[in-house]
């Protein structure tokens, strides 16, 4: 018998055997992998001097629901994806989103004070509670091309706001930012290479992908309007005035769809309703499908503990 | 070659690698049926982890807190991980990933028959992970001893996740059973539901499981079907009582003479249709591998297209 198989048995039959031992709920190895753990700041900590809590909450709701829902939309694809790659590194991003998402959650729900906690945040707020823009919400059909186009936007979107918001004045957010753009920068790697594969692969895929992009693409707009928070929060030096992101993230996609042999969309932006939007809570149709799943369960069974 | 004098000394060097305990490698001379033996069950096994992501998938989207998501969607993932890992250890045998997952999805290869059974209630996932991980592994430790390296190796890496699953779900379910009562009633009922199918995974009666002593002989098998499930009950009786929930079986009871604790015979007529096709869910979890395949076409046809363009595999 070789080292490498007595080391496998021993570990697993340990593992059996540590069923007997106490079992603590607050074990951190329980979490181990949820991307929640290594994020090197305290949900506690205080609102930084001369920000408004209730500001500061909605604007940690808005990153944290981008991230929350977009999430919820990849994990759509676990057991359809493509190739089972695909499966591991969807599955993944949907993870570090994930991991994104509760943080932010769960430091709304601290500097808000009502007692709310990350998971009554996700599982009993109504779609007009959800701060999140239409982007992360779209249903993509399991259109492999869908689910590429919306990723290489979010992720370089994101990716671009989270870079500016390392030096945020709250803590949380800042070290959502650090650990963030390191995963943000994955997403959009990852995205744009499949940008490439489909765009300049076969007739097929570059039609699907251009169509794909044409239909995320009026949606790109909401993106980079200033909602009334953020606009107070730049002025705190909590938040980043998303309008400042345009020109960044419009160079990288254009260099992306270039290479990948696609047309930049011409669709114009999808309209609002009296110039409000996800950020304040008016969203697309999807969102109640999309949360009438995500809570169903939760709602069943209130004052349940999982 | 001199084929029959060569042949002789090449199945002996083999029959010498195995009687020693020691590995066959990729490269190393082996019996035409020693490797039809380990495609068919590495591809099987490998099934059974990509077919596995679906009964529990079907829970991730309603996952009842973000942490269970967390863990469940890290857990699905370590399972198309694992799926990846044994595709590769069969393709050391001449076989590719393509041509079984087609094996797969024309129902000429098998997956196991336990996620033919379908996921009712969140309990659901946390009896997967007790009882079809559990059982899992009973089966999986010993096949990181196997005579065949790649096989032997892969199985190291996923005991170790699988072990480390089947403690997230029975910590799912001890938060359950100290839940409200709906939540102790929704483990219960999954333990009805999933006790007997768990204890069919490990294949029929030593008297009908004519493969047995072949494998044995090979060493890619230790123990027989029915030592396996012994252990496996034993392991897990004294677990349903940490949790306070009854193993739904009246004649389970220790047998001091034995050392063991006797239960009864599952219906094997269940196993039996369930393998041959007509379970609860043979067909929904054939057609939706399918589909996902088919509709995966033309991106793996747009992969292989810019590879070829631009050089370079992906």
């Amino acid at each position: 018998m070789s080292g490498h198989a007595t080391q496998g048995d021993h570990d697993a039959t340990n593992a059996y055997r540590s069923l007997a031992d106490s079992i603590s709920h607050d074990d951190p190895g329980w979490a181990f992998g949820t991307g929640v753990e290594d994020v090197q700041a305290e949900i506690t900590s205080p609102v930084p001097d001369g920000v408004d809590p209730a500001e500061l909450a909605e604007y940690c709701l808005m990153l944290g629901d981008d991230a929350l829902i977009c999430s919820q939309r990849l994990a759509e694809w676990v057991s359809n994806a493509p190739e089972l790659e695909e499966e591991v590194a969807l599955a993944n991003i949907a993870l570090d989103l994930l991991g994104q998402a509760r943080v932010l959650l769960a430091r709304a729900g601290h500097v808000e004070g009502a007692g709310r906690d990350e998971d009554a945040l996700a599982y009993l707020r109504p779609e007009p509670g959800f701060r999140n823009v239409a982007l992360a919400e779209l249903p993509d059909g399991l259109d492999f091309g869908r689910a590429i186009a919306r990723l290489l936007v979010f992720s370089a979107w994101r990716l671009a706001l989270l870079n500016r918001l390392l030096d945020s004045r709250d803590p949380v957010v800042a070290a959502v930012a650090a650990k963030g753009v390191k995963e943000l920068a994955y997403h959009r790697d990852y995205a744009a290479r499949w940008t490439l594969r489909l765009g300049d692969g076969t007739a097929e895929s570059h039609r699907r992908v251009q169509a794909a992009l044409d239909a995320v693409w009026p949606h790109v707009g909401e993106l980079f309007r200033t909602s009334d928070v953020e606009r107070a929060l730049v002025e705190a030096g909590v938040a980043v005035d998303p309008a400042e992101l345009r020109g960044e993230v419009d160079e990288v996609l254009d260099e992306v769809l270039a290479r990948a042999t696609l047309t930049r969309p011409t669709a114009p932006p999808a309209g609002t309703i009296g110039g409000r939007g996800g950020r304040e809570g008016l969203h697309t149709e999807h969102l109640g499908h999309v949360l009438a799943e995500l809570q169903s369960l939760a709602r069943q069974h209130p004052g349940a503990t999982w | 070659m001199t084929a029959t004098l060569d042949e002789q000394d090449l199945q002996q060097g083999f029959e010498d690698v195995i009687a020693a305990d020691q590995r066959i490698e990729p490269r190393d001379w082996m019996p035409e049926a020693y490797r039809k033996t380990l495609v068919r069950q590495i591809a099987q096994h490998a099934h059974s982890e990509i077919i596995g992501m679906q009964p529990e998938g079907n829970w991730i989207l309603r996952a009842p807190s973000l942490r269970r998501k967390a863990i469940l969607l890290a857990k699905v993932q370590d399972e198309a991980g694992h799926g990846m890992y044994l595709y590769a250890a069969a393709e050391t045998l001449g076989v590719d990933r393509e041509e079984l997952t087609e094996k797969l999805i024309s129902g000429r290869q098998k997956y196991s028959s336990i996620f033919n059974y379908p996921t009712l209630s969140y309990a659901d996932v946390g009896v997967i992970g007790w009882l079809v991980d559990g059982a899992a592994i009973c089966n999986q430790v010993p096949l990181c001893r196997c005579s065949y390296g790649p096989y032997a190796r892969a199985m190291i890496r996923i005991c170790k996740e699988e072990s480390f699953h089947q403690r997230q779900g029975y910590e799912l379910l001890l938060a359950m059973v100290n839940g409200t009562d709906a939540q102790r009633e929704m483990v219960q009922e999954s333990t009805n539901r999933f006790w007997w199918p768990s204890l069919m995974m490990f294949g029929p009666p030593d008297a009908d499981s004519p493969n047995t002593s072949q494998s044995m002989g090979w060493g890619i098998k230790r123990h027989t079907n029915d030592e396996l499930r012994q252990r496996f009950v034993d392991m897990t009786v004294p677990q349903a009582e940490a949790l306070g929930i009854t193993l739904p079986d009246p004649d389970l009871r220790w047998n001091a003479e034995r050392g063991h604790y006797d239960f009864s015979e599952p219906d094997w007529s269940e196993l039996k249709a369930v393998i041959s096709g007509s379970g609860p869910c043979n067909a929904q979890r054939l057609a939706h591998r399918r589909r996902a395949h088919e509709d995966g076409a033309w991106v793996r046809d747009a992969a292989a297209a810019y590879a070829a363009k631009h050089g370079g595999s992906r």
